[in-house]
């Protein structure tokens, strides 16, 4: 048994240099298949440029690399456990359900593992002041953290709407030094925040670096903010290989723009017999229009700088779309994960609202874990799965967050003021 | 490219008049739908040379607050892509000279088809596209598609381009090459007219094809030090800002002239700084 896992592992190192090593996508030219690519105006192209030849230098520069472990272990608090969680296993009554705890990551959330990353980077290239767009603010949070503690400016553009439903997380950012512009446009949520960050980024590209929070965006950025998310999946491959002696039967995560889900599956891509399930929010239901789950129910198009599965009108405009969760109310995604939709190598579901709701108290009151909003439809349907597999087998899910952000939202809704 | 279009037609007359090049820019259907054609007319009779006409878009990335509001104003009143090549036809009727340009995002041409879009394009009379979100470098497919059309794509070129880059572009570009003056968005700054001449001599080593100037050019006094490098200069969010006030069409009709005739004069005062071709101006305003 202790043989046949050390044999896996091996395995799984193999398959860590195939995946990063061969670099199979994106091709040179930032493509996933048809989808990435550099959908921007010329403005921005010298831009994107510095920064892709930014991060192919310093993927492989070892004193970065040595930076940025240091301040992954010392900082952020990794390697973040995997848990087991026994009574939900058992409420199921299937396959065993494992966390991989991203939850505990310093700020909350795995947005942190991208987020010193990048400014690592922008430190690396001399840039002074950071930007950010957020929808939860746990993108907003996480980069306020690192350039406080490198001394940098930061603004971090959110939606009007979005301020509203996460006022804790704003009032971090400013605690923190970071300069919230609330953005009044359009659906006054993340993709108008995205909008406006990167109006900022092409009028001072000269000292600004922009920490982009998710798996969307031109070209470097998906493939970027995979590499520093990626650390998770790695993490969770062996230790799950160390403490169950196989890999799990299936990975779940939510996907919003999808930098959890692809930081869990990247390093398992290779392992066809993993499968791999991206869970959207389907809001009021996906028959109807207030939902965000462009994967499951919209269509390729081009938004944001990248070729992708998004959701438009009958007429190529971009819809406004709902989410219990600010961090999954999102009318695109990563491009990575519209190709691997295509290829069949991921499966992508929808879990509603109320489900996401109902996941978030059983979580909460049977394993004394708070998910956030985004990370309950990741659980909700792990549960599920779960249910429907065997004793045997296993599922991880990718507890992305804490809810501690939530409990207004779901004070409000329970009718409570808190 | 073999086809006669517009607007090398228009840009080869101005050359030959020693004239500068007029393009203003306003969102089709801002500030309202009904406006639209008499705005296309009444910009040529201020003196404009070619028509820039934005299709409304939901997220205008590379715009500034100005084009953005009008976007939303114009899809709020139905300016769907019918609704805009209508428009281009009804100008037609009246204007079969006039160079029209439509510039806007990838998501509504792909979502029509680029190449059904193309062909209902060439059938109204519209000359060249600029997709904003489309550089060259994934301009392949969608450029086989509009030449076949007969329409030129347009390209930006920034400050930030590197002398690669313009190469790489040169031989898709059509038309002419539009400058972007400023590190920015659409409306955001003014233009330093000084570093304007240096900052076009990669492009005009680079190519033959003309040069427009935009983005931060609002007072006639920037559109004359402009064009003492360029072709052309185009004026954008200045007009837009000022429709944004008008109460009725006849009012958006004064306002554009009032606006434009005053950049007229002030271009064609400008001597054309290429001794080749330094003949006054044909069409003195007052004359």
């Amino acid at each position: 048994m202790v043989e046949a896992a050390a044999d896996r592992l091996g395995a799984n190192v193999a398959d860590k240099q195939a995946v990063d090593g061969g670099q199979a996508m994106p091709d040179p030219r930032g493509h996933f298949g048809q989808y990435g690519g550099k959908f921007v105006s010329e403005t921005l192209m010298a831009a994107i440029e510095e920064l892709e030849l930014a991060w192919l230098k310093y993927r492989d520069d070892h004193d970065f690399q040595s930076r940025l472990d240091h301040d992954l272990a010392h900082f952020v608090g990794r390697p973040s456990p995997l848990y087991f969680a026994e009574r939900l296993t058992e409420h199921a009554g299937g396959a065993r359900i494992v966390f991989k705890r991203e939850d505990l990551n310093h700020t909350g959330a795995h947005k942190i593992n991208n987020t010193v990353g990048q400014a690592l980077l922008a430190q690396a290239m001399g840039k002074r002041r950071v930007i950010a767009e957020t929808g939860a603010g746990q993108h907003g949070v996480a980069s306020a953290t690192v350039a406080a503690r490198l001394g940098m400016d930061c603004v971090v553009y959110m939606g009007e709407e979005d301020i509203r439903r996460q006022a804790i997380n704003v009032y971090r950012m400013k605690l923190l030094g970071a300069e919230v512009v609330s953005v009044t446009s359009g659906s006054r949520t993340l993709k108008d925040a995205l909008n406006e960050a990167m109006r900022d980024w092409v009028t001072n590209v000269d000292d600004t670096f922009y920490i982009i929070g998710t798996v969307a965006g031109p070209h470097p950025y998906p493939a970027l903010v995979r590499d520093f998310n990626a650390v998770a999946g790695r993490e969770a491959k062996q230790q799950f290989s160390q403490q169950y002696g196989q890999l799990p039967d299936a990975l779940v995560a939510c996907v919003g723009g999808g930098s959890n889900a692809i930081g869990l599956f990247h390093p398992f891509i290779e392992d066809r017999a993993v499968r791999m399930i991206g869970v959207e929010a389907a809001g009021n239901g996906l028959s109807g229009q207030a939902h965000a789950a462009s994967l499951c129910a919209g269509r390729v198009g081009v938004l944001h700088g990248s070729r992708t599965y998004l959701l438009d009108d009958d007429q190529g405009q971009i819809r406004h779309t709902h989410s219990v969760s600010a961090g999954l109310d999102y009318p695109g995604v990563g491009p990575e994960h519209a190709w691997l939709k295509d290829i069949g190598r991921a499966e992508y579901v929808g879990v509603t609202d109320d489900q996401a709701l109902e996941a978030f108290y059983q979580c909460t009151q049977m394993e004394g874990i708070m998910p956030a909003l985004e990370t309950a439809h990741a659980v909700a349907y792990g549960i599920k799965l779960a249910a429907s597999m065997s004793k045997d087998q296993s599922v991880l899910i990718n507890l992305s967050g804490r809810g501690d952000k939530d409990i207004h939202t779901v004070a409000d809704i329970d009718g409570i003021e808190v | 490219m073999t086809a006669s279009n517009r607007i090398d037609d228009r840009f080869k007359s101005l050359r030959d008049q020693g004239r500068k090049g007029l393009i203003p820019y306003i969102t089709a259907g801002h500030p309202n739908p009904e406006s639209t054609v008499s705005l296309m007319h009444q910009m040529v009779e201020s003196g404009a040379d070619l028509l820039e006409l934005g299709v409304p878009f939901s997220d205008v990335m590379a715009d500034g607050p100005v084009i953005q509001r009008a976007c939303q104003s114009a899809l709020e009143a139905g300016t769907d892509l019918d609704a805009v090549l209508a428009m281009v036809n009804d100008f037609r009727k009246q204007d079969p000279l006039t160079p029209v340009i439509l510039m806007g995002y990838m998501n509504p041409l792909e979502r029509r088809g680029i190449e059904p879009f193309a062909q209902q394009c060439a059938a109204v009379g519209v000359d060249a596209l600029l997709i904003v979100d489309c550089p060259f470098d994934e301009a392949e497919q969608l450029q086989a598609t509009l030449t076949a059309a007969g329409l030129h794509q347009i390209f930006l070129v920034a400050p930030t381009s590197t002398e690669g880059r313009i190469q790489r572009m040169v031989p898709m570009a059509g038309g002419f090459i539009y400058y972007v003056s400023l590190k920015g968005v659409t409306g955001a700054a003014t233009l330093d007219s000084a570093s304007l001449g240096p900052a076009i001599q990669p492009i005009r080593s680079a190519s033959e094809l003309p040069i427009a100037v935009g983005f931060g050019i609002s007072t006639p006094d920037q559109a004359a030090a402009a064009a003492q490098s360029a072709d052309a200069v185009v004026i954008g969010s200045a007009l837009v800002s000022r429709l944004h006030d008008a109460q009725s069409v006849d009012q958006a009709l004064t306002i554009a002239r009032d606006y434009l005739e005053p950049v007229r004069a002030a271009l064609d005062h400008v001597q054309s700084s290429d001794g080749e071709h330094a003949q006054p101006s044909l069409r003195q305003v007052g004359a």
